[in-house]
């Protein structure tokens, strides 16, 4: 019997990463799909009772915390493009308008 | 089988150190035979050789193998000629480091797409006939020189040849091995093979195998004798 | 099946060539996919989020409206509850009391809300998640707060948030609005703001400008304003996170560039060797592009397995520090994984072709020299 040419190893070695790539691509989804809806569900009929508006995600700063019922200017006090000072400030985009308007 | 036409090779043309190697050579390699291309080193053997295995081109000249002209193909189709038609055994043995002598000798297979099956099973062949079939797993770097050499000579075979060449293949061989190599060369003529090998050691130009020696100075052939001895 | 056949030998000889080396191509797949792994990471998290956002927050009021004094949020007084109830086309008005409480001792600031039909009586509260676990000191089993009196006022929690909502719940904490208004010493007949039902979408854009019109101070908000801002948040382009990440791709593409280009004179010699075999040039850049695409396909597999594990399995424990800031309350991150192909397809294109075309270039130069200097080895 012929040893294992080393392509075919590499082959397999590809395949089974690329099987375990697709099973949590694929099959994870699928199977926390149940306890995703769930708990989507909870949180949307949550937000609906109490008529919440923002996710609680970035709690340091009221404008951070509720992002959609933040001033124009609170999320960037120093300067409107300057990145904030709290580490969760330079993942948000600055309020759509500012932009444009800065020179 | 090899006509060489008036080839002349010039390298860094154009340049200071601009240097001819060959001048107007031409020269005619039978089919079934072995000749030697005798002359010291620095008289244009080694650029002789690779001129006829399409490993460069001339600089001026045509290059006849087997009635067709190679000096103009593409590189695409001169690849194609010299794994078909030439093994060639250097005189460094150039083998791959790290691999297996096996892995080795299929080397020049590679791109010719045979069922790996077969290759290995001609390969196996081979190095049994060389004596180095219980060596076929072994990496290169663990051989002995004559070991090297019939690795290299049985990559050379691989492809099945018609013509094989050979760059001073005895360099690095004592007396015992050069003459052994010189009888695996016997065996290839005795299978219809062209030997073509440069070489200025007496043992291999002297070898009674040798049909032919021609003797090679300044980039020019001195004398293309039938016998020299 | 004879090209088949020549890729495969091609294929062959590079891994061959590729063990001979293994610790320090091992090495290099590890940094490849740790590349992968981080931006991949990214990617997850935040395609995640942005669809979770949208899932969650699409019971969200069709409209708030603020009212604004010199720039700032402040009260609103219940006659615009009125005003704004006039206009046709709303169907409700629910004027909204909310706000923040500092905690000292827990270092944290808390969202204090008093939802309309609060189901529980004075002196009673219902908890979140993340306060449960953050708020330090309950004596006797209550909460203190301080209120703008200066005096202490104890909480009896009654009840706790469900923990699957804590991605909207997290710091919230519901109380009567008595007892709101006594915390937070805001005069009766004064809101936070109002949460406006339209139900019919087509007469928001109309019902928005009667409520400027009529209400010059207040500053409308609509849901789908909210929701873009969710769309538009975590725009990780922008993020820091990227450019951390883009100095670890740096230092990584200069030490793939060295790799990959810095030919060694053993491996251009083998070039040679291989080409005076008879391999030609096109033969010789197969083998260097199955050689980039052995280590950039792994590391791509490897580093996108482990993104997956690692957001989706292991609650992103990597961006928890990131995400966290200053706040005490960190974020527990119970992601439904969502997964865009045409990011999955572009971070394919941008590890896996630059890295298997960077160990063509050099290659390319090496064989495309005449193979006879081999001979003169």
């Amino acid at each position: 019997m012929m040893p294992l040419r080393p392509s075919d190893r590499f082959g397999l070695l590809l395949a089974l990463l690329a099987l375990a790539l697709a099973g949590l691509l694929a099959v994870h989804p699928r199977l926390s799909a149940e306890a995703g809806a769930r708990r989507t569900a909870e949180a949307a009929r949550l937000v609906a009772e109490l008529g919440l508006t923002d996710l609680c995600l970035l709690p340091e700063a009221r404008y951070t915390r509720h992002l959609s019922q933040a001033d124009l200017f609170s999320a960037f006090q120093d300067h409107p493009g300057a990145m904030d000072h709290f580490p969760s400030g330079s993942f948000l985009a600055p309020p759509a308008g500012l932009w444009q308007a800065a020179p | 089988m090899i006509r060489l036409d008036h080839v002349t090779k010039v390298f860094n043309p154009g340049r200071p150190n601009e240097y001819a190697a060959l001048h107007g050579v031409s020269l005619d390699i039978e089919a079934g035979k072995v000749t030697v291309l005798r002359g010291p080193s620095g008289s244009g053997k080694t650029t002789l050789l690779s001129l006829i295995g399409c490993m460069a081109r001339p600089s001026s000249g045509r290059i006849f193998v087997e009635e067709r002209e190679i000096t103009s193909l593409p590189e695409r189709f001169l690849a194609d000629i010299r794994r078909r038609t030439f093994g060639f055994v250097f005189q460094s043995f150039n083998l791959v480091s790290g691999l297996s002598v096996l892995e080795n000798v299929v080397l020049p297979a590679a791109p010719l797409g045979e069922p790996p099956a077969v290759v290995r099973r001609q390969a196996r062949a081979i190095l049994d006939r060389l004596r180095l079939g219980p060596k076929a797993a072994q990496s290169v770097e663990l051989l002995s020189g004559g070991e090297k050499q019939r690795a290299a000579i049985a990559r050379a075979l691989i492809n099945s040849p018609r013509l094989i060449i050979a760059d001073e293949p005895t360099a690095q061989l004592d007396s015992e091995l050069s003459l052994e190599l010189m009888a695996i060369v016997g065996d290839l003529k005795a299978e219809g093979r062209t030997c073509l090998i440069a070489s200025h050691d007496s043992l291999v130009f002297r070898h009674p195998v040798v049909d032919r020696v021609v003797a090679v100075r300044d980039g020019r052939i001195v004398e293309a004798g039938a016998d020299v001895c | 099946m004879r090209w088949l056949a020549r890729q495969r030998a091609f294929l062959d000889f590079t891994l061959l060539s590729l063990w001979r080396r293994k610790g320090k191509n091992a090495a290099l797949i590890l940094a490849y996919a740790l590349v992968v792994f981080l931006v991949a990471s990214v990617m997850f998290a935040v395609r995640a989020l942005r669809t979770e956002a949208a899932n969650v927050l699409a019971g969200t009021p069709e409209l708030i409206v603020q009212r604004m004094l010199a720039g700032r949020h402040e009260t609103v007084p219940e006659s615009y509850v009125a005003t704004v109830k006039a206009i046709r086309g709303v169907s409700r008005v629910t004027p909204r009391l909310w706000g923040y409480y500092f905690n000292r001792a827990a270092g944290a600031t808390y969202t204090v809300m008093a939802p309309a039909g609060f189901a529980h009586g004075h002196g009673e509260i219902v908890v979140g998640p993340g306060v449960a676990r953050t708020w330090l000191s309950p004596v006797d089993g209550q909460y203190l707060f301080r209120t703008v009196a200066g005096d202490s006022a104890g909480f009896v929690p009654v009840e706790a948030l469900p923990e699957d909502t804590e991605l909207v719940s997290g710091d919230l904490i519901l109380m009567s609005g008595a007892d709101f208004r006594r915390v937070f010493g805001l005069p009766e007949g004064f809101y936070t703001d109002l949460a406006v039902s339209v139900p019919n979408e087509r007469e928001l854009e109309t019902v928005t400008e009667k409520i400027q019109r009529a209400l010059p101070d207040t500053r409308p908000i609509q849901r789908r304003e909210l929701l873009r801002t969710y769309a538009a948040v975590f725009d990780w382009r922008g993020g820091y996170v990227i450019v951390l990440l883009s100095g670890a791709g740096l230092a990584f593409f200069i030490f793939a560039w060295d790799r990959a280009t810095g030919l060694s004179a053993e491996e251009r010699r083998e070039i040679g060797v291989l080409k005076a075999l008879g391999w030609d040039t096109a033969d010789v850049l197969s083998m260097k592009l199955w050689e980039g695409l052995t280590i950039s396909l792994t590391a791509f597999l490897l580093g996108l397995i482990a993104a997956y594990v690692h957001v989706f399995l292991a609650g992103a424990g990597l961006f928890a520090q990131a995400l966290k800031g200053w706040s005490v309350l960190a974020p527990r991150l119970d992601l439904t994984p969502a997964i865009d192909p045409t990011e999955l397809l572009s971070l394919f294109f941008l590890t896996v072709a630059p890295y298997a075309v960077i160990t063509l270039i050099p290659a390319w130069r090496a064989a495309t020299t005449d193979p006879d200097a081999v001979m003169r080895g």
